[in-house]
């Protein structure tokens, strides 16, 4: 139970910080969106965006030195093979129109059939894709 | 002024959120989506978590009628549900499954210079540049023209 304390504290954060996106800024808070309005600047809509990023980056790289070990742990890829996850990722969230915060916390916390058939989509696909790796023997 | 402090402070919460339950690490991820393997609960527990903490606020913005720092709402625009949600939604899920990383916490994790991180935000950002490229072309590929930066 004490396991699950931390995961639940740090939901709430993440639901209070998407909220204030929304109280203050009027916004969404997905990240693939806000990252792309980053790399694909639309004039008077870049600033919020770029200070949110830092936002995540700063947090990072404070991390790195005081709590490394979250920033442990192997994924079933490693090294440059991650780069094509890392692609399908990129292609598919643009294409989706959202990710695991667009779709995944403010559209199923805006009770929105799309976004909540795009979540169950996208867990089941994970899911799948997992146990695939499990039955090739290829899970670290 | 107040609108760039605000979004950078966010973002740092969001980001300490995502560190403080642990969706920084890769494994975590993972583990809640091998449910042939030890099922890990934590990921749906943080979903939960920040779902609860969205939706009650959401519904009390929803009678307001423009945000404090801001003109006007920027709502998604999109409510149809297509085959290009369907088809990028599935497609994420099996680069998320493979690598243990959403953008949000591979943004985290690669400020923090780990490596796995880094070679997929190689990846992620490619994938961005190759879709933008890609909906330049509208005449090629007629269905990807309306995707909104407003939308996740």
């Amino acid at each position: 139970m004490s396991s699950l304390l931390l995961p639940l504290i740090g939901g709430v954060l993440i639901g209070l910080a998407s909220a204030g996106l929304l109280v203050l800024h009027g916004r969404i808070a997905g990240i693939t969106g806000i990252a792309a309005g980053v790399l694909a600047p639309v004039r008077g809509d870049w600033g919020w965006r770029a200070s949110f990023v830092a936002g995540l980056l700063v947090v990072g790289a404070l991390g790195a030195f005081w709590v490394p070990e979250s920033f442990a742990g192997e994924a079933p890829l490693q090294g440059p093979s991650l780069i094509a996850a890392g692609l399908i990722v990129g292609v598919g969230t643009r294409v989706g129109n959202g990710c695991t915060s667009g779709h995944g916390v403010c559209g199923v916390g805006r009770l929105s059939p799309r976004s909540t058939v795009a979540t169950m989509v996208f867990i089941a696909t994970g899911m799948a894709t997992v146990s695939g790796l499990r039955l090739l023997g290829m899970m670290p | 002024m107040m609108r760039t402090i605000s979004a950078f402070a966010l973002g740092a919460l969001f980001a300490v959120g995502l560190v403080v339950s642990g969706m920084t690490r890769p494994n975590n991820v993972v583990a809640f989506l091998d449910i042939t393997g030890a099922w890990d609960p934590r990921l749906a527990v943080v979903m939960v978590g920040a779902i609860a903490t969205y939706l009650p606020i959401y519904l009390w913005v929803r009678r307001r009628s423009s945000p404090v720092l801001a003109p006007a709402f920027q709502w998604p625009s999109k409510s149809v549900i297509d085959l290009q949600l369907l088809g990028g939604s599935a497609a994420f899920g099996v680069g998320w499954g493979l690598s243990g990383f959403c953008p949000g916490p591979a943004l985290v994790a690669v400020a923090a210079g780990a490596p796995s991180a880094l070679w997929f935000v190689v990846g992620f950002g490619g994938g961005m540049v190759l879709f933008e490229a890609w909906k330049a072309r509208p005449a090629a590929v007629p269905r990807i023209t309306q995707t909104s930066l407003v939308d996740g």
